[in-house]
């Protein structure tokens, strides 16, 4: 194995918070005009007033809410939204939303806090300071009539952007004393008392979403869509094996070809053709003779990464994980083992907008206009490879096509953009990859294998398990400084033993859970849901194999290990009651059931399929349930459930990147195959709200879907089935 | 140098004759509603409509549809008025949006021929890749569009379809 390295490529950190200047801008009011920056400028001196830093209300009763975290159809714009107004008691009819920039945001002192969205944090990492900024907005509000009226502030109620005064019978609205508000005090936002959430009237209804009418008639701006005056786009190809180099190119070819402006190095690795549109810089390139250096990896491919990631399931180390009691010893003293070696694949993210970057490079100014869900961590890389400093530099976040972990932590794609323009001052650069680049250049979710063993007395009681997991670490490509002493907890995630966040629902008498790290040469990172993606797979059908051994229904057999875990088991119980576990199913028709839990948000699933004799699956519903403590709009959290059904899907069916010879060999949608409509199961999402904690929406639910949909076709076929993805074990998806 | 019917509008159009229309609409016309997904015709991001049929513009040339009419969702209607827009707009179909251009080209297309489709029929004409997972959501709304179905209201008017919450 001596090809694949296993130290990871030295990524620079980001060093964000450090040594940044703290200009304080007063009444800044912000609007972000993507298309035009000179515009978005020339806002900042509309006086419409901004009541705390959350909201602004104009003359109209307009309230406009700020958010801060990206917009991937995730649906957080809305759901933020309403949190604010729910404090603030206006108009729902009449809100609209501004996002503010990174670089408005350091110039006063991160006011609007974090702005990355991943990590399904978008609302529960927020909704505390958003509703007490709406809050305090409200505040403000009633203290500008109060004043005016000469009444006490607690004799006044609010309503619908309406502030009343019952004794006197007088009214106003928010827009009529706004500007008043705006110059008093901002009250100290953590002595606000919050609102009970079972009496919410905005948020917690299913309202519609705010950006839904653009993204019907064509007129949504993505990044992909920019348009600038004087504006060039450019064709990115990067060496198509990790770790390689580009040693030289030959423009003589294809530099006379028509729109073609230039072809350039990008940095030490990628080649770009600049061009007047996009098609004229890709169909170039596709013609530009390239020399790469491959590297070392050049002849790596999946079968030597499976050989080295197996020889990680047994080799013996000190290693992460949990040791409760002997699990070893009571395993191997148990009346009766199960034991089984579980695969899962490379997955590319795979968003339908392909990744793209505007930037705008000057020795004095950096812009960049670029769909990503960090937008902090753009400025900083943009700031980085503009070589200049963070407040001469801005990023303008335009709604993203898509995302799912891709557009987060690793800014690469912006770095590219960036040092495109560097090669041409004060040109606006639209760099597009192509799908093809997208597929071969992504940070992939991690290929891993997992070897468990359990052990069960004469009852069919399990006694003990023993887990090995051995693959490659998100950490040691993003985070290695997250590794300590070569243990590193996050690939166990849904295994963990403390609570709240991704912890095991079970509790076995003995448990040993170790994870031995195996790197490639792959990039790898965060794809949604994770290592709970996998890691659910793992536990939750070998759970299902081990109740099989022990003669039990896989529902009770969890149940009885799960009384500790009321949380976990309440959605479990939720599940199979709306899911009709334990009823009779039609003539050919099998369930499968699997909890699990990630992301802070408790999920579970029954799902049902027929195979027929030719291994054709039809998987015909599927029944989720979820606690997320709070659900701000249950028709956006029953969106996000679906979705995780459609890409569960994808990657439980079809989801395959293979290495060969050191490159991805699924480029497109041809062989990387999606879920379609035709497979498209119904479903069901059941909400299990106990408003005591507040979870995450986005990500938690996708790593059910896999297990259950495992389980029932296991059920159905009479067999277990440990590798991923189920097309190479001869099945067919209808 | 050739000429196209846009949405109604003949326009000249200045490119090699194997620019795809796909590219010839964003970046020479200037409509940017019709999107590049995959350009080898998989996923149907960049769905529009040539003598009213459903067409992936990604992978036909721009200078071999002139006498045609093409209509892309710019030119679907005057403000979202098309049915299925409204339909859509009623279910709250799209996440991130990037695929429903062409996917309301693809259902407008399927109701043109079969105004009452039955969910096979959906399933055979609604082929477009939706990397959220809208494709719920899209069965919906083609079946409110073509009036076979009413969405479930709660009594604060709200969509409640499909999802149910459990008191605890």
């Amino acid at each position: 194995m001596n090809q694949i390295q296993t130290s990871p490529v030295q990524i620079s950190r980001r060093s964000f918070m450090v040594g940044t200047s703290a200009m304080a801008s007063g009444g800044l009011a912000l609007g972000l005009n993507i298309l035009s920056p000179s515009e978005a400028l020339a806002q900042s001196s509309d006086a419409t007033p901004e009541i705390g830093i959350w909201v602004v209300v104009k003359p109209d009763d307009t309230c406009v809410v700020r958010i801060v975290r990206s917009e991937m159809g995730q649906g957080t714009r809305t759901g933020l939204a309403q949190l604010v107004a729910e404090e603030l008691e206006c108009d729902w009819s009449k809100i609209t939303t501004e996002s503010p920039t990174p670089g408005q945001n350091l110039k006063r002192k991160r006011a609007w806090g974090d702005m990355s969205t991943g990590g399904s944090r978008g609302i529960r990492g927020s909704q505390d300071y958003v509703r007490r900024g709406g809050a305090v907005a409200r505040i403000m509000l009633v203290q500008a009539a109060a004043n005016e009226w000469n009444v006490p502030t607690s004799e006044l109620t609010t309503a619908n952007s309406v502030i009343s005064h019952a004794a006197s019978g007088r009214k106003t609205s928010y827009g009529k004393v706004a500007a008043a508000a705006a110059k008093l005090p901002v009250p100290d936002m953590k002595a606000v008392v919050l609102k009970d959430p079972r009496t919410w009237k905005i948020a917690g209804k299913s309202v519609k979403r705010l950006d839904t009418a653009n993204k019907l008639n064509g007129k949504l701006i993505y990044g992909i869509d920019l348009k600038m005056d004087g504006m060039l786009c450019a064709s990115v190809m990067d060496c198509p094996v990790f770790g390689g180099k580009l040693i030289s190119f030959d423009d003589s070819k294809v530099k006379t070809l028509r729109g073609v402006k230039a072809v350039v190095r990008v940095d030490a690795t990628t080649v770009a053709v600049v061009a007047d549109t996009w098609w004229r810089a890709k169909n170039a390139l596709d013609q530009l003779p390239i020399v790469w250096d491959e590297g070392p990896n050049a002849k790596v491919n999946s079968a030597m990464i499976a050989d080295h990631v197996r020889e990680g399931l047994t080799a013996r180390g000190d290693y992460a994980g949990r040791k409760e009691g002997d699990a070893i010893n009571a395993v191997a003293n148990a009346a009766k083992t199960v034991e089984a070696v579980y695969s899962s694949p490379f997955l590319s993210h795979t968003p339908m907008e392909p990744m793209n970057c505007t930037a705008r490079w000057t020795s004095d100014k950096a812009e960049v206009w670029v769909p990503t869900q960090n937008a902090e961590a753009s400025l900083a890389k943009l700031a980085e490879t503009a070589g200049l400093p963070l407040e001469k530099c801005d990023v303008y976040v335009t709604d993203l096509g898509g995302a799912f972990g891709r557009k987060g932590g690793q800014q690469d794609y912006v770095a590219q953009a960036v040092n495109i323009a560097k090669q041409f001052p004060g040109t606006p650069i639209k760099m597009i990859w192509s799908r093809e680049e997208d597929q071969s250049h992504d940070f992939y979710r991690p290929v891993s294998q997992c070897y468990m063993k359990a052990g069960l007395d004469d009852k069919g009681n399990l006694v003990g398990l023993t887990l090995r997991l051995s693959g490659q670490s998100i950490n040691a490509w993003v985070n290695p400084s997250a590794i300590k002493d070569g243990k590193d907890e996050r690939q166990l995630q849904g295994f963990w033993s403390q609570p709240g966040e991704a912890q095991l629902g079970y509790t076995f008498p003995n448990l040993l859970t170790e994870y031995a790290i195996r790197n490639t040469h792959v990039p790898v990172g965060p794809w949604r849901g994770v290592n709970t993606n996998q890691n659910g797979v793992y536990m939750e059908c070998f759970i299902d194999e081990v109740a099989r051994a022990a003669g039990k229904d896989p529902l009770t057999f969890r149940q009885a290990l799960m009384q500790n875990h009321p949380k976990h088991l309440q959605v479990l119980n939720a599940a199979a009651e709306k899911g009709d576990w334990g009823k009779p199913a039609a003539p050919g028709v099998f369930r499968g059931i699997a909890q699990f839990m990630g992301y802070g948000a408790y999920s579970a699933a029954v799902a049902e399929v027929t195979v027929s004799p030719k291994g054709e699956v039809k998987l015909l519903r599927m029944v989720l349930a979820t606690n997320a403590g709070h659900f701000v709009n249950p028709h956006q959290v029953a969106a996000q459930v679906e979705g995780g059904v459609v890409m569960g899907l994808s990657a439980t069916y079809f989801g395959e990147c293979t290495v060969e010879n050191g490159r991805i060999k699924e480029k497109n949608f041809d062989t990387y195959q999606m879920l379609k409509m035709a497979q498209m199961p119904k479903v069901e999402t059941v909400l299990v709200p106990t408003y005591d904690f507040w979870g995450g929406v986005g990500e938690p639910t996708i790593c059910v879907v896999a297990p259950a949909v495992i389980n029932a076709i296991s059920a159905a076929i009479g067999k277990p089935l440990r590798d991923l993805p189920l097309k190479n074990s001869g099945l067919k998806f209808v | 140098m050739y000429s196209l019917n846009v949405n109604g509008k003949v326009q000249k159009v200045d490119a090699e004759s194997e620019m795809p229309l796909l590219w010839v609409l964003r970046e020479v016309i200037g409509l940017t509603g019709t999107k590049f997904g995959c350009g080898i015709a998989q996923c149907g991001s960049c769905t529009v409509h040539v003598d009213g049929q459903p067409v992936r513009s990604c992978s036909v040339p721009g200078s071999a549809m002139t006498g045609r009419k093409i209509i892309t969702i710019e030119g679907l209607s005057d403000s979202s008025s098309h049915p299925v827009q409204k339909a859509w707009a009623e279910v709250d179909v799209p996440q991130c949006g990037y695929c429903q251009s062409g996917q309301i080209m693809a259902a407008v297309s399927l109701l043109k021929r079969k105004p009452k489709p039955t969910n096979k029929d959906i399933d055979l004409a609604m082929t477009n890749i939706c990397r959220c997972g809208t494709y719920q959501r899209i069965r919906e709304a083609i079946h409110v569009a073509a009036g076979t179905k009413k969405l479930p209201k709660s009594d604060s008017g709200e969509v409640a379809a499909l999802v149910q919450q459990i008191k605890v």
